[in-house]
């Protein structure tokens, strides 16, 4: 990748690649060894509870995504203007002006899940990590940086988010984005409630009954509880020797 | 009798960080000893309590349309609360810092952090979502205040005793806490169902 750029551009050779191995360092880092939610324990607040569903859970994902990414960019633009009293507040602005364009945008464009979200999209804002991030990068680094900076903690936790979403909505609902997947179909769960189907998609194992449990936002502890146990014993670098 | 009731269901059976999950990355990071809990706790009380009416009036009076300047303006309402509740966390810091100078050094970056604390805002923004009143609203603030300090005291005491057993490493620290936060909150789901009005309205 590097030196494709470096082809692409000579007279700016002594110019850093646009992306080069740091950046790809700063995408990549989020998703497993220095995850947001799983090892830096930032953003669980306005996360877990959309996670029943595996659709709303994009629609947070992105919008976290969109926020961490501007909001670094913006914060890392305006880093030498901002005095070093009021920066909190100034960054606050930035993620609230933000998530104001965002909040605006979905009720247009979806509202249904602009409604399911309800306030968690507001607390985009209070999420740990666009703060963190801004704090602990975006304010000493160049823009471009810093937003894939952004965009990789974004992503570090859609990822997380979208697997727990997974896990709950197949074993509390038996669906995946709201297609049948397994345990018997809805047409025959709301007739026959725990008989076992015949054929088709959506009774692949028919005679799974769906486990209320993980509906619960309770399970989304659970869930991440036991994803943090699975990381940390193949990456055992992460366990806490305290 | 209502202010009493709100109080009582934002404490137990919509407790704030146990049914939604709201004030979490606090909640885990300073839940290691109860001391320092207890002081984060309190000082979430105080900051929900004050910044619930206050965000009450500015909703009412500001932003609606109804208000003072006549037009809808509820679109500022995030940046408008955002900034009401960074104030108040300034106050607290300075009031811990004067008084207890060993809470301020024990509690650290994250009294600054309460006001990124979710709880707080999500707080102000369930106020508007359910159309609270003035005196609902400062119930629900103390309520929900009072039922954070409960449910960190509670897994602060439980961490503080789970470091002496036999953990598997992996889930040694925060596997742990997420695994015991699931268990309270499944303990406290037994409250739901519970309507504080029916039960004052039987007497």
């Amino acid at each position: 990748m590097a030196d494709v750029a470096v082809k692409d551009k000579p007279k700016v050779q002594e110019r850093e690649p646009l992306f080069g191995a740091k950046e790809k360092k700063l995408l990549v880092d989020p998703l497993n060894d220095n995850n947001p939610i799983t090892v830096q324990v930032l953003g669980i607040c306005s996360a877990l509870a959309v996670t029943s569903l595996v659709a709303p859970s994009i629609v947070m994902s992105v919008a976290v995504i969109f926020v961490t990414g501007f909001s670094s960019l913006f914060t890392s633009l305006l880093r030498n203007y901002i005095p070093k009293s009021v920066r909190l507040i100034a960054q606050l602005i930035i993620i609230a002006s933000l998530v104001t364009v965002v909040e605006l945008a979905l009720k247009y464009l979806n509202y249904p899940i602009y409604r399911q979200l309800s306030v968690y999209i507001g607390l985009i804002i209070t999420n740990c990590i666009v703060m963190g991030r801004l704090e602990a990068f975006a304010m000493a680094n160049k823009p471009w940086r810093a937003f894939v900076d952004g965009i990789g903690n974004g992503l570090g936790y859609g990822a997380i988010l979208i697997l727990i979403a997974i896990v709950r909505e197949i074993f509390g609902k038996g669906t995946l984005l709201g297609f049948g997947l397994i345990g018997p179909s809805n047409e025959q769960a709301s007739y026959l409630i725990n008989t076992a189907a015949e054929s088709g998609f959506g009774s692949l194992f028919a005679w799974y009954s769906n486990n209320n449990l993980m509906v619960l936002p309770a399970a989304a502890m659970f869930v991440i509880g036991i994803l943090i146990w699975l990381q940390r014993s193949y990456n055992q670098k992460l366990i806490d020797i305290s | 009798m209502e202010f009493i009731n709100i109080f009582i269901k934002a404490a137990f059976v919509e407790n704030l960080v146990l049914a939604y999950f709201l004030g979490m990355c606090s909640y885990l990071a300073v839940s290691k000893t109860v001391k320092t809990a207890f002081g984060l706790g309190l000082a979430v009380i105080f900051v929900l309590g004050v910044t619930m009416p206050i965000n009450w009036l500015i909703n009412t009076f500001l932003l609606s349309e109804s208000g003072v300047f006549g037009i809808d303006l509820t679109f500022l309402r995030f940046i408008l609360f955002i900034a009401v509740i960074a104030s108040m966390v300034q106050l607290v810091e300075m009031i811990v810092e004067k008084f207890s100078p060993s809470l301020y050094n024990a509690l650290g970056i994250f009294l600054p952090l309460i006001t990124v604390n979710c709880a707080i805002l999500g707080g102000s923004l369930f106020m508007v979502s359910r159309e609270y009143n003035f005196s609902d609203s400062l119930a629900f603030g103390l309520g929900g205040g009072f039922g954070w300090f409960l449910a960190i005291i509670a897994i602060a005491a439980i961490r503080e005793k789970i470091k002496y057993s036999n953990v598997p490493a992996p889930l040694r620290g925060l596997g742990m806490a997420f695994i015991l936060t699931g268990l309270m909150g499944l303990a406290f789901l037994s409250l739901t169902g519970i309507d504080p009005a029916a039960l004052t309205a039987a007497k």
